[in-house]
């Protein structure tokens, strides 16, 4: 009987399993170098406490893990390949420098534990870095210690809180607008704040009368990210400010979206207390598929003495070193110094664009999301018609009415060649496009993207269930996650 | 700027179809006063060659070419150069975080058998997608213990990592989470006793560290006896990954907070490293991070996606188990990738070295000063007591291109002159023989002067 033809599914790079499925016994990938001391009798040693077995650990040689990691790499959409227009995420290029400082021998094998003598390299690294991050934010003070956003978030609650407690009480509460990023309210329950939900206006900005009424001296701080989650610049941010001051709050700014502003403004001048900084969002260091990260947090004098320890100081000799004896301290927030190798990177980010490149940067974030924002205008709806600085939010109400929701017309961009950008975010906003380009895109890149979007809503108005069954062109189509979340598979077992 | 992909004709195009006269109109919203009139005060735009030189100056400022016998959390260890080429991969590098699970699953393939391996090798039932770091991964371990547990207070063994102490008491200081510290005993080891009088009824979880700061492998049976009758749970940290080729992993705890930087994670000055945390099944709903989970898609094909996000903080906002939300991927994918190339095998043999090479050094360290904890089973880190300050030791063998052992002095006063050495299996005997020397040099002198002091008296 003759073979029925069929679809070529067997493809090696479409199909790649996982590793434990290509090991075998006696494979190996590695080879160690001979002893040069005596061998040692294991079981003498560690007793009771000798382990045996590894268990279900591969064994694979070297080009499988090659082949393995490289078929993997090939199913990822990445910055690299296209546009990655995740609105407040600020996926812009990395660029490739920072990988080579970053693994220079003396940074890269640097002990965090090694005399100050011999890390004078990696202080004058730190002290440069912080310098030019002050000078950036407008404020007078810096730690580079937490490792990532929501790190920085929960930094800058806890100065506030030692602020409040050195008056004598910590306050009870923090004030979050509904269109915050879920880390805010996270954040504030983890340092033991009741969250205060805060209304935006019609505008999408904060509500400034809601907020007079809502500020009280239970009131600890109010954490605003601005320009806030719909890409709008709070332009009522001195009165904010002002109101907050009055009654002896503390104004927080979550700097997830700094891209706006480097060089145009400066938070510290309008009048926030204290920031944190994403450096894997404007300061360009890799996301990596969800980090390393870092999330400096700089602050006005005030809360300076509370700065987590060590700090960095130039000594009477004028070397660089660490500070511990900080009595006031809210004390540590991570191991060591931070996420040091996201310093390097996000360092030679700023001297590769110096004060022009950074101000030139930014202007060019702005002037591409007012383009996309032009260029869609018509085919989505726009729900607040405020300026827009760098992302703007669209939402999916015309094609919602064919039952084609923002996570579709996302899932259809996919097999136009781009990533999506964010769904469902803000809350405020019933079905949400978050779109941010950054200042990485052409505009030949976003002509395309334009016309692959207004083409998607051409598609839903012709033939919704083809949208809805999108993406046609990936390795796997849409995937069960109610399935995955009723019953977790979390791991490989051996059948 | 190089970076930037438009000409000058470009940007007046974009700005003419936007309807702008000029850029500034699109700042508009920014109130005029706070908007910046001059220069940023930063160094001048560089070009890329300056900018490498630069940093090389700042590596060679940086301890380039020292042999390092520090361990204390971070660990010096060969990274193979398969693991740069990987994770150099513009397709892991940039990349976000896999919520668009059809155009991420390398990302969420590699962190689900990045799972799979760190359950075999802590003995765990499920890990997450990673943490921070060693220090938050604990802080967080045992944050999930008080809320599995309703209970609040915790008991710290003082051989835990003293910044990962630390950590939790920044941490526990404003969620109501008292903390007492029990002692060691002169085994290394945490004492029984101490532990056995101040676990109790209130008490949420035990966080012990094995091998412990001082390198000493705890008996973890015997600290979950104390904390299970009392019905708390054990944490046990983890500070010291290779370790688990060679040690029992600690079976018999509940959450095991893990840092992952020996596999394969430069040493970076301190970071990025990367945390995990692993526990059983039945804890699964109240862990912190990110999971990736098995599924099918519409035509039945195996796939991935992250899963239970109803832990997180984008869905469950001031109710989340954590607020943690961008974590260690791309230093999650190296250590994947390191466990990937040593395996079932190599990651025994590693140990293997690290035992030979440290018990050869606590040996040869041992004719001339004293080595304390001797008889408790170690890994790769012993405590070296010498009669003259460890500060001045190394900076003598500062001139011998070798970072001496962490002098202890600042977390265990009481130990008194004392440094903790590590060696791995990059440490060659060689260097080991010459900072033998120069304490054996160094007990000497201080020997001698003593002498002599003695003798002047007599006199």
């Amino acid at each position: 009987m003759k073979p029925a033809i069929r679809k070529a599914t067997t493809h090696v790079n479409q199909n790649e399993g996982l590793i434990f499925e290509k090991s075998s016994a006696g494979k190996s990938a590695w080879r160690l170098p001979p002893l040069d001391v005596p061998e040692v009798d294991t079981s003498k040693l560690l007793g009771s406490a000798e382990r045996k077995d590894l268990g279900h650990m591969p064994e694979v040689s070297e080009i499988e893990i090659i082949r393995h990691f490289t078929r993997l790499s090939t199913w990822n959409y990445a910055i690299d390949l296209g546009m990655y227009p995740l609105g407040s995420c600020t996926m812009k290029y990395n660029p490739r420098v920072n990988e080579v400082v970053s693994r220079l021998d003396g940074l890269a094998n640097g002990h965090p534990y090694q005399p100050e003598k011999i890390s004078q390299g990696a202080l004058r690294i730190l002290k440069t870095l912080s310098d030019c991050l002050i000078e950036i934010t407008g404020m007078d003070a810096i730690t580079l210690q937490p490792a990532a956003g929501a790190h920085g978030e929960l930094t800058g609650l806890l100065l506030v809180r030692a602020h409040h407690q050195s008056k004598g009480h910590p306050r009870k509460k923090i004030l979050i607008p509904d269109s915050a990023h879920g880390t805010n309210p996270a954040t504030a329950a983890t340092v033991g704040y009741a969250v205060e939900n805060l209304k935006s206006d019609s505008r999408g900005m904060v509500d400034v009368a809601a907020l007079a009424a809502q500020m009280n001296e239970d009131v600890a701080a109010l954490m605003l990210t601005n320009p806030n989650t719909l890409g709008v610049f709070e332009q009522d941010i001195a009165k904010i400010a002002d109101i907050m001051h009055a009654k002896g709050g503390l104004l927080y700014m979550d700097g997830a979206n700094m891209n706006a502003l480097v060089g145009k403004v400066r938070p510290g001048d309008f009048g926030v207390d204290v920031m944190h900084l994403n450096l894997h969002k404007t300061f360009s260091t890799p996301h990596g598929g969800g980090g390393p990260g870092s999330g400096p947090v700089a602050v006005k004098k005030i809360l300076e003495p509370y700065l987590p320890t060590p700090v960095v100081i130039t000594k009477p000799d004028g070397t660089l070193g660490f500070e511990y004896n900080r009595p006031q301290s809210v004390g540590r927030v991570r191991a060591f110094y931070g996420n040091f190798g996201m310093f390097v990177r996000a360092l030679a980010y700023t001297l590769a664009n110096g004060p022009d490149g950074l101000r030139q940067t930014t202007e060019d974030a702005v002037l591409n999301a007012n383009y996309i924002r032009k260029g869609l205008e018509g085919a989505y709806d726009l729900p607040y018609s405020t300026p827009s600085m760098h992302e703007v939010v669209f939402s999916d109400k015309l094609q919602a009415k064919k039952g084609v929701k923002t996570m579709d017309i996302a899932k259809r961009l996919i097999d136009y060649g781009f990533h999506p950008y964010t769904t469902a975010f803000p809350l405020i906003v019933p079905g949400a496009l978050m779109i941010e380009p950054t200042e990485s895109e052409s505009k030949e890149e976003m002509d395309l993207f334009i016309e692959a979007m207004r083409s998607i809503a051409e598609e839903v108005e012709e033939d919704p269930e083809m949208v809805l069954a999108a993406p046609h062109t990936t390795r796997v189509s849409r995937l069960d996650e109610v399935a995955a979340a009723r019953k977790p598979v979390l791991r490989w077992k051996p059948s | 700027m190089r970076y930037l992909p438009k000409s000058p004709a470009d940007r007046e195009a974009i700005l003419k179809a936007i309807g702008g006269r000029s850029i500034d109109d699109l700042f508009a919203p920014i109130p005029a006063e706070y908007r910046l009139n001059r220069d940023l005060k930063v160094p001048r735009q560089m070009a890329e060659s300056e900018i490498v030189d630069w940093f090389r100056e700042r590596s060679r400022e940086n301890g380039d070419g020292y042999a390092t016998f520090l361990g204390a959390g971070a660990y010096y260890h060969y990274r193979p150069v398969i693991i740069d080429s990987l994770i150099s991969r513009g397709e892991f590098l940039t990349a976000y975080t896999p919520y668009q699970a059809e155009i991420s699953q390398g990302t969420l393939q590699s962190i689900f058998e990045f799972q799979t391996m760190i359950c075999e090798l802590t003995g765990m039932e499920v890990a997450n997608a990673s943490m921070y770091d060693g220090s938050t991964a604990a802080t967080e371990a045992v944050m999930m213990a008080v809320r599995l547990t309703g209970r609040r207070s915790v008991v710290v063994a003082r051989n835990v990592h003293p910044e990962y102490r630390e950590v939790l008491a920044t941490y526990a200081r404003h969620q109501g989470m008292p903390l007492t510290t029990a002692g060691y005993k002169d085994s290394g080891r945490v004492d029984l006793r101490e532990l056995e009088e101040s676990v109790n009824q209130n008490t949420a979880c035990v966080l012990i560290q094995s091998p412990n700061f001082f390198g000493t492998i705890e008996d973890v049976g015997a600290v979950a006896d104390i904390a299970h009758k009392n019905g708390a749970m054990l944490v046990v940290s983890i500070a010291e990954a290779v370790s688990l080729g060679i040690v029992e992993p600690p079976r018999q705890a509940d959450v095991v907070a893990m840092e992952a930087q020996s596999f394969g994670v430069p040493l970076g000055f301190g970071g990025p490293y990367c945390g995990v945390i692993a526990t059983r099944e039945k804890y699964v709903r109240q862990m912190p991070g990110r999971l990736v989970g098995q599924t099918t898609d519409r035509n039945g094909k195996r796939g991935f996606v992250l899963t239970l996000a109803t832990r997180e903080q984008h869905i469950r906002r001031e109710k989340a188990t954590s607020n943690i939300c961008t974590n260690q991927a791309l230093v999650a994918l190296m250590a994947n990738i390191f466990m990937t190339i040593y395996g079932k095998v190599g990651l025994k043999e590693l140990a293997k070295q690290n035992l030979a090479k440290t018990a050869y050094a606590a040996q040869q360290f041992g004719k001339h000063a004293q080595v304390l904890f001797a008889g408790t089973p170690r890994f790769n880190e012993f405590v070296v007591q010498t009669s003259e300050d460890p500060y001045a030791i190394n900076s003598r063998t500062l001139g011998h291109k070798i970072v001496g052992g962490f002098p202890l002095k600042k977390f265990y006063p009481e130990l008194g002159n004392a440094a903790l050495w590590c060696c791995t299996e990059t440490t060659t005997r060689a260097a080991i023989d010459t900072a033998v020397g120069l304490v054996a040099e160094s007990e000497r002198s201080v020997k001698s002067s003593v002498e002599t002091g003695v003798e002047e008296v007599t006199r």
